[in-house]
């Protein structure tokens, strides 16, 4: 536990137009301690972090480093006093070798030899093999979180900030990295740590503060606290488990028949021999990690791409080469996991972002003309069933948070009553009500008769609503399970297959939108 | 230290209110150099952009100058939207021309009421085709459609000055390398009786509110807007993205062959080596004037049909120099542009970094 404080925030305010992101935030982080900061996505986490790593300032309110005011410009200021961030997003470049990499990072202070040297002997001391020659892009995501931590270490940093370094971790991988995590704390170093996922600040951290719509609702020790009772202080209200119907598995509605598909991204994944039944009734998840084909399976399965006629199979019926909208008249709906830009046109009106898959199945268009009266019907219909919070149908996809796109666009699929629906990554960067609302909405389209194909990294989601789990990793799918019958470790080691050489796509990661 | 921050939400009437303030803008910058010059400000200003509105004639080149910026300007605009960058109208006019115009010469000296009509649609398909050129090489080779355009045009122009000195040159007219002067048959018929404005200018119109209705309302639109603003969105939707490149080109490309058919038909009345003179490289920035909007662009259309008439007034008047007119254009378009920045962006002021060394 901390014997001294390191980092001080009092009353940090910080308003944007028409949101306060942080009211009068007050906690500090003792030394050598690992403290969490966790909260839904709006509450605030980002804007806090951003400030005490200099890309933002306070509007009022102070910081202290070590007693002494801490008022960072800009991150090399937060660097130059001891303060190192590990992104969500990692700012690697994949076409550069690790030192290179790394030596970016060090703004000039190494290069060269010694610099791999260092690398080395300091992957070494944590028991990590790190080949400084080795290209960024060849890596896999545990081992570009590895360099991305090293190369913060090597800055002697007294503070790391880390963000939600996990989501793209396999449980394997997660306990290597606590490992790390724990040794650089025996070494007095503090890490502030941003998390959603509750069981894993549970056993990694020391203190947490949670933040709920930009202020501070509680500081507990999170050992004395069970996932559930901290989930209750993050949403501000009784968490509710989506109601499962029981249905008997009903014929195969979407079939993949051996999906095998060479990625066109430069340091993509490539499909091999893929076999997968959903049938009417069910939920199938896939889980992985990301970028172990999921991007490539959704570009297929969308019909972005198209594979050989049999590899897809809809209701018995050939549908691989078929584009979206063949597709979509088939019966199938689907839900990328990139909201804005690529499930929705930012700049479009909600009414108009109906059309993009709607504009035949729900009839706005006739003889290429549309038909913006249904379509905005259609849009209040989205709006008022899934409880979308927007000022208007007309206003841009743009102007809505996160989790209130997201389920504007998952009701617009949903009410399409798709035979088959494809989603990815469900609630990624959802609330927890939106993200009940929409795991509610998938469990009654499959009670229905619908097939449901969730395609998610969140293995939590996937245990709560699927029917069977498979995985995908490194391009390759494993058999099905039941749901009931799988463990997490289970699934962590198929995860697993993706270690080593495997190419990652982390350059076409999604951007995850903060609501 | 200054610092622009992307505006959270835009202000739809700052976006259309802009090319007014960006004209406001060029009036006083002009103003400002015609006092540097030693010439009457005022006067001067008057004599660009009121002048030209106080004659019934010269209200009548107005439209002249008008119709060709206006017919090219909305096809690049449905292109500008969909992010496909059509830059070598000016040779699809040419080319225009040219094909319509040797229809005509073809036909000489007869010809019935069929023979303008016909000299339309072929200066159109020969637009058209022009623009065919960068849409194939774009949409199979995925070359860059703004180089591949651009140097048709160079391409255009030196297959017009080929033409006018061999096939259809006049063979009463002393060897200069120009056409006949069109028969009656083959001329654009007037709008305005002893004018030279002619019906092009109704063209013209149509064609903004067409394009109008089909952005608006059409699926093409809906297509074209999509895929400008979110391609992976149009992908998504399974719009077809070869489909859209190979329309807006033909689209652009037609429409500016039918702008350079109406002026080698109407005001030039032959075809000359001149006839290429900038109209496609100004209905590029009569497009963004317009904010890309059809009916946006009848109203810049016709505000720079007025400095090239009023630019071309002041010279003759004041005793400026030719570039007048480039100047004011170049002008509107700095403003345009500037006033732009400032309506998506805002100016923050950032303290400097040296207040915030410490410990």
């Amino acid at each position: 536990m901390a014997d001294a404080t390191l980092l001080d925030i009092r009353e940090v305010t910080r308003a944007f137009p028409g949101v306060i992101a942080n009211d009068h935030v007050s906690f500090s982080v003792g030394t050598g301690e690992i403290h969490a900061l966790l909260g839904e996505n709006g509450a605030g986490k980002s804007t806090l972090v951003k400030m005490i790593y200099g890309v933002m300032k306070p509007d009022s309110g102070s910081m202290a480093l070590n007693g002494a005011p801490y008022a960072p410009n800009k991150p090399s200021d937060a660097r130059a006093r001891g303060i190192g961030m590990v992104f969500q997003h990692f700012t690697l470049f994949e076409g550069l070798s690790v030192a290179d990499n790394v030596a970016l990072g060090m703004e000039g202070r190494g290069t060269g030899r010694a610099l791999a040297k260092d690398i080395v002997t300091l992957a070494a001391s944590y028991g990590f093999t790190v080949d400084p020659d080795r290209m960024v892009g060849t890596l896999s995501v545990g081992e570009r979180q590895r360099i991305e931590i090293i190369r913060v270490l090597l800055q002697k940093p007294r503070l790391i900030i880390m963000d939600e370094p996990t989501s793209v971790l396999t449980p394997q991988e997660v306990d290597v990295l606590f490992r790390t995590l724990r040794r650089v704390k025996s070494e007095g170093v503090s890490i502030l740590y941003i998390s959603h996922k509750l069981e894993e600040i549970r056993s990694l951290c020391d203190t947490a503060t949670i933040l709920r719509a930009g202020k501070v609702v509680a500081n507990c020790d999170p050992r004395q606290e069970t996932a559930k009772s901290l989930a209750e202080m993050m949403i501000g209200g009784l968490l509710k488990p989506p109601a499962r119907a029981k249905t008997t598995p009903g014929p195969v509605r979407l079939r993949l028949n051996g999906l095998t598909l060479a990625s066109d991204h430069q340091f993509g994944v490539d499909l091999q021999d893929l076999s997968l039944d959903v049938r009417a009734g069910e939920i199938v998840g896939i889980a992985g990690v990301a970028g172990n084909g999921q991007i490539e399976l959704m570009e297929a399965l969308i019909g972005e791409r198209l594979a050989a006629a049999d590899q897809i199979a809809h209701d018995g019926k050939p549908a691989g080469q078929l584009g979206p909208q063949q597709r979509r008249r088939l019966g199938m709906s689907f839900v990328p996991e990139e909201r804005l830009g690529h499930a929705a046109v930012p700049a479009l009106s909600l009414t108009e972002n109906t059309l993009l898959s709607g504009i035949e199945r729900k009839g706005l268009a006739r003889n290429g003309m549309l038909n913006l009266g249904a379509a905005a019907a259609f849009a209040g219909t989205i709006v008022e069933q899934f409880a979308v919070k927007t000022a208007g149908v007309e206003r841009m996809a743009s102007s809505l948070s996160g989790g209130n796109l997201q389920k504007f666009v998952v009701g617009r699929e949903v009410l399409q009553n798709p035979s088959v629906l494809v989603v990815s990554q469900p609630t990624w960067g959802v609330d927890a009500g939106a993200a009940a609302a929409i795991h509610q909405s998938l469990i009654d389209l499959a009670a229905a008769g619908s097939a449901v194909l969730v395609i998610s990294q969140d293995l939590d989601e996937l245990l709560a609503i699927s029917t069977r789990i498979a995985v995908i990793a490194n391009g390759r799918l494993s058999m099905t399970r039941r749901a009931e019958e799988i463990t997490v470790e289970e699934i962590g080691r198929d995860m697993g297959g993706s270690t080593g050489g495997a190419a990652m796509a982390s350059a076409k990661e999604p951007t995850h939108v903060q609501a | 230290m200054f610092r622009l921050e992307p505006r959270k939400e835009l202000s739809r009437t700052m976006f259309y209110l802009t090319p007014v303030l960006a004209l406001l803008l060029t009036i006083i910058a002009g103003a400002i150099m015609f006092a540097a010059l030693g010439k009457p400000p005022a006067e001067a200003i008057y004599t660009i952009f009121i002048g030209p509105l106080t004659s019934f004639r010269g209200f009548a080149e107005l439209l002249v100058k008008a119709t060709p910026l206006i017919l090219i300007a909305v096809g690049l605009a449905l292109g500008f939207r969909a992010n496909v960058w059509n830059i070598g109208a000016e040779g699809q006019y040419t080319i225009g021309a040219l094909s319509g115009g040797a229809v005509g010469l073809a036909a000489y000296p007869g010809g019935g009421y069929w023979l303008f009509p016909l000299m339309c649609i072929v200066g159109i398909v020969g637009g058209a085709a022009w623009a065919a050129i960068p849409a194939f090489l774009k949409t199979r080779f995925n070359a860059n459609e703004i180089l591949v355009s651009l140097m048709l045009t160079y391409v255009a122009v030196l297959l017009l000055s080929i033409l006018v000195d061999g096939p259809l040159r006049d063979p009463e007219g002393l060897n200069f390398p120009e056409s006949r002067l069109f028969q009656n048959a083959a001329r654009v018929p007037t709008l305005i009786p002893h004018t030279r404005a002619h019906i092009g200018f109704i063209a013209a119109i149509v064609a903004a509110i067409l394009a109008q209705i089909a952005l608006a309302r059409h699926v093409l639109g809906y297509q074209i807007r999509v895929l400008g603003a979110a391609p992976a969105a149009a992908r998504f939707a399974g719009f077809s993205e070869t489909r859209i490149i190979w329309m807006c080109l033909l689209i652009s490309g037609g429409l500016a062959g039918l702008a350079g058919l109406f002026e080698a038909a109407g005001p030039v009345g032959q075809i000359v080596p001149q006839l290429p003179n900038n109209y496609g490289f100004t209905a590029i920035i009569v497009a963004f004037l317009g904010r890309l909007n059809p009916l946006g662009i009848i109203a810049s259309g016709l505000l720079m049909a007025l400095t090239y008439n009023g630019g071309d007034a002041a010279q003759i008047t004041f005793g400026l120099p030719s570039a007048v007119k480039s100047v004011f254009q170049g002008m509107l378009l700095f403003f345009l542009l500037a006033v732009d920045v400032l309506v998506t962006y805002r100016v923050r002021r950032v303290p400097s970094a040296a207040a915030a060394k410490g410990s």
